[in-house]
């Protein structure tokens, strides 16, 4: 990291989602801010990245991490994970509560909230619990944590699905009243229950037990009624099924305020990516069928999907390298997600770039309701510099063993990819990218 | 599952490889009814029995057949509830390598467990039996009993009957009966049955599916499907699938009736019909010391770095 008084990108095509900007311009960053933008800035001895043939888009953001502190921080910590998130292009990201203890108090998210202020990394939205103590039985103290410092717009019992649909109709009439958003992990434990793969072909074949699509379905159909009938904003998490694209995008058509992400492994990964019985490929909600893969595809063209989130899970070694069932739920995906979504859709003609960085930067923004300040202030003169600038042409192999991250557990490790993070610019520091790691 | 080395599921057998193994069990046959039922086929191999499911029949059918070859066999059975306290299995997988055993014979409650031993290990690993998944020697041994009592199999039609969803059994029987061209029929309630599989037919009727039969491999049921909620009670199930006196009737003459052991008499199987003289309970239990001779010789015998079964 280096805090630079003044920099200078030059020759980059500039894609803002914020404000429909795509030109080739020179930024200058001055004091972490953008200072200038211009056809043709003069070096004048500042600093200079010579970007021609590059990207730069507004820094990501994303919905879904994991960033195991407090309790796991053998696992990753805020320290490691927001490092990841800007290895991956991420200037912002919102960590989901199941922690240990569960963030389900005013206390622990302004903790948490100044702590990652003090590290100046990357910049983190904490999710807090629906429910206290994640227990799912009574309401966590939502509006505390909404007017602490941490000023917490989103609630999830993440990890877990709220079974009890008395509990999940009171959090959403309860968070109308200061506007939060409640992220529901749509997953009917009883439906769910001792599942390891999708259930289907490759749970046919492997003899483990299946994770029926209707174990997410059934409680996004139910999240739809409740958010109708309370008109709470409600906000889906890693959706994953066909018919839970056709269910959400049919809400949207009824004017139900909910919104929907998805994960780069359910985006370009399916079951029959599980050969055999590697835990990297083992994920709540689990990969599912080509046929879910597409329809999350045509969710993302539509619109039904509004950002991708990574669902970012780091699991130790030790917890990943073991039998099957034994083995936890999850993958890393902060590092890989820009360069597995530009080379899987856009370079294979299944999305536009100008639609992937849309879902994820404008896209999420609009789903926690976020606005400037606090993130999507765009590239504009004044703005925060918050920015990533990416290499499209470059094609590398992705090592989980180089990620910043402490998670090793990536599905997508040793894969060929084109295009990836040359640098994120965090207000106004240079932090880089893999790419500019390997020298350009 | 392909490496030459291990037996992990019979999916990688052809016709051709179970037909020679059974050649070769058939010989080993013979060995056990001489007085000396010993030859020397795999002295100064060691051979380890690795358990983390309590099965005696099984491992004592392992055990028995490799010394049957003259092999040195350990026993080294993990209770379930050590698992998570214990040695990882990745390290029990690399102290056995350590100490240069020649061949694992495991049995796991995960599937699976036996690839995650063959990609840690340079020897030969046996699946004994790995969760819902698979227990091909179990299969290769019911395929040589059926081969005795029936002669020529193709055409034949097997049911499995009862709980086919979460039996490697009958998941690793149906592949290779269907790879030496018996038809395969299932009979279940729907709850017990796995999803639609091509060339498969289902019928939750017993009674319809009996006169089609000329294998009945009844499946054990465990109570615990019961407290799942996969059916309501033990005596209804046992009502409307179990094999009795009066459903042999309505069989062919000459049906086997086969079951992997250990049956709960008057649940699946009634005391009449394991008795009765279609029952190949116990000519299973001989196969299976003369199949699993075959198999350990085969993968552990012959020249160093020879091919040999899947």
């Amino acid at each position: 990291m280096r805090a630079l008084p003044e920099l200078l990108i030059k020759g980059a095509r500039v894609i803002d989602p914020f404000r429909g900007v795509d030109e080739k311009l020179d930024v200058l960053v001055s004091r972490g801010r953008i200072s200038k933008l211009g056809r043709r800035i003069a070096a004048e001895g500042r600093e200079v990245i010579e970007a021609a043939g590059m990207v730069l888009s507004p820094g990501f953001l994303d919905l879904h991490v994991h960033l195991r502190e407090p309790g796991r921080e053998d696992a990753e910590s805020l320290e490691s994970g927001l490092s990841a998130a800007l290895r991956g292009g991420f200037t912002a990201v919102c960590c989901m509560p199941n922690t240990q203890p569960p963030l389900d108090n005013a206390p622990l998210v302004e903790a948490l909230h100044h702590k990652a202020r003090g590290l100046r990394l990357a910049d983190l939205f904490p999710v807090g619990c629906i429910s206290r103590g994640r227990q799912g039985r009574e309401l966590a103290e939502m509006a505390l944590m909404h007017f602490s410092d941490a000023a917490v717009r989103a609630f999830s019992d993440d990890g877990d699905g709220v079974t009890d649909s008395g509990l999940m109709r009171r959090a959403m009439e309860y968070a109308t009243a200061f506007g939060g958003v409640i992220v529901s992990h749509p997953e009917d434990p009883y439906l769910s229950a001792h599942g390891q793969v999708n259930e289907g072909s490759v749970s046919q074949r492997l003899g483990l037990r299946g994770i029926t699509p209707l174990a997410e379905e059934v409680m996004v159909a139910r999240d739809l009624l409740l958010a109708e009938a309370t008109d709470c904003r409600l906000h889906l998490a890693h959706v994953s099924t066909e018919r839970s694209v056709r269910m959400i995008r049919e809400a949207k058509e009824r004017g139900v305020p909910v919104s929907a992400e998805a994960t780069p492994h359910h985006l370009l990964l399916s079951e029959e990516d599980i050969e055999s019985y590697d835990t990297a490929y083992k994920v709540n909600p689990p990969l599912r069928s080509l046929h879910d893969l597409e329809a999350l595809r045509e969710g993302l063209r539509d619109g039904t999907i509004d950002a991708i989130a990574t669902d970012h899970a780091p699991h130790t070694l030790e917890e990943k390298e073991r039998e099957f069932d034994y083995a936890p739920f999850g993958v890393v995906g902060m590092e890989s997600a820009f360069p597995v979504l530009y080379s899987g859709l856009v370079v294979q003609g299944h999305l536009s770039l100008e639609r992937l960085l849309e879902l994820l930067t404008s896209g999420p923004a609009r789903v926690l309701g976020l606005e400037a300040p606090a993130y999507g202030e765009g590239i504009v003169e004044g703005a925060r510099a918050d920015l990533v600038l990416l290499q499209l042409d470059k094609e590398w192999v992705l090592d989980a063993f180089s990620f910043a991250s402490k998670g090793r557990n990536c599905p997508f490790h040793g894969r060929s990819v084109r295009g990836g993070i040359f640098c994120t610019i965090k207000n106004g520091a240079v932090f880089h990218g893999p790419l500019r790691e390997k020298g350009g | 599952m392909v490496e030459r080395r291990h037996l992990l599921d019979v999916d990688h057998l052809n016709r051709a490889d179970i037909e020679s193994l059974l050649d070769t069990a058939l010989s080993f046959s013979e060995v056990l009814k001489r007085p000396i039922k010993k030859v020397p086929s795999l002295r100064g191999k060691t051979v380890v029995n690795l358990f983390y499911e309590p099965s005696t029949r099984t491992r004592m059918s392992f055990e028995v057949a490799a010394k049957r070859l003259s092999a040195d066999v350990l026993n080294f059975s993990v209770s379930a509830s050590s698992v998570e306290k214990g040695e990882s299995f990745k390290d029990t997988a690399l102290t056995l390598e350590a100490m240069g055993i020649d061949a694992v014979v495991v049995r796991h409650p995960v599937a699976g467990a036996p690839w995650l031993l063959s990609r840690w290990l340079k020897a030969c690993v046996i699946n004994a039996g790995d969760g819902m998944h698979a227990h091909p020697t179990q299969a290769l041994l019911d395929l040589f009993v059926l081969r005795e009592r029936l002669g020529e199999l193709e055409g034949k039609t097997i049911a499995f009957v009862g709980d086919v969803l979460h039996s490697r059994v009958a998941r690793s029987g149906m592949k290779a009966c269907s790879s030496v061209g018996m038809k395969v029929i299932l009979v279940a309630p729907p709850t017990l049955l796995p999803l639609k599989l091509p060339h498969v037919d289902i019928y939750h009727d017993f009674d319809r599916a009996l006169p089609l039969c000329d294998v009945l491999y009844m499946l054990r049921i465990q109570k615990e499907r019961q407290e799942e909620g996969r059916f309501p009670s033990l005596e209804e199930y046992t009502r409307l699938y179990q094999l009795n006196m009066q459903r042999l009737r309505w069989a062919k003459s000459g049906v086997v009736v086969m079951h992997p052991g250990p049956m709960n008499r008057g649940v699946e199987i009634s005391s009449e019909v394991a008795e009765a003289p279609h029952a190949a309970m116990t000519a299973q239990v001989s196969a299976g010391v003369a199949v699993r001779m075959a198999v350990l010789f085969s993968l552990l015998g012959g020249a160093e770095g020879s091919e040999s079964i899947a």
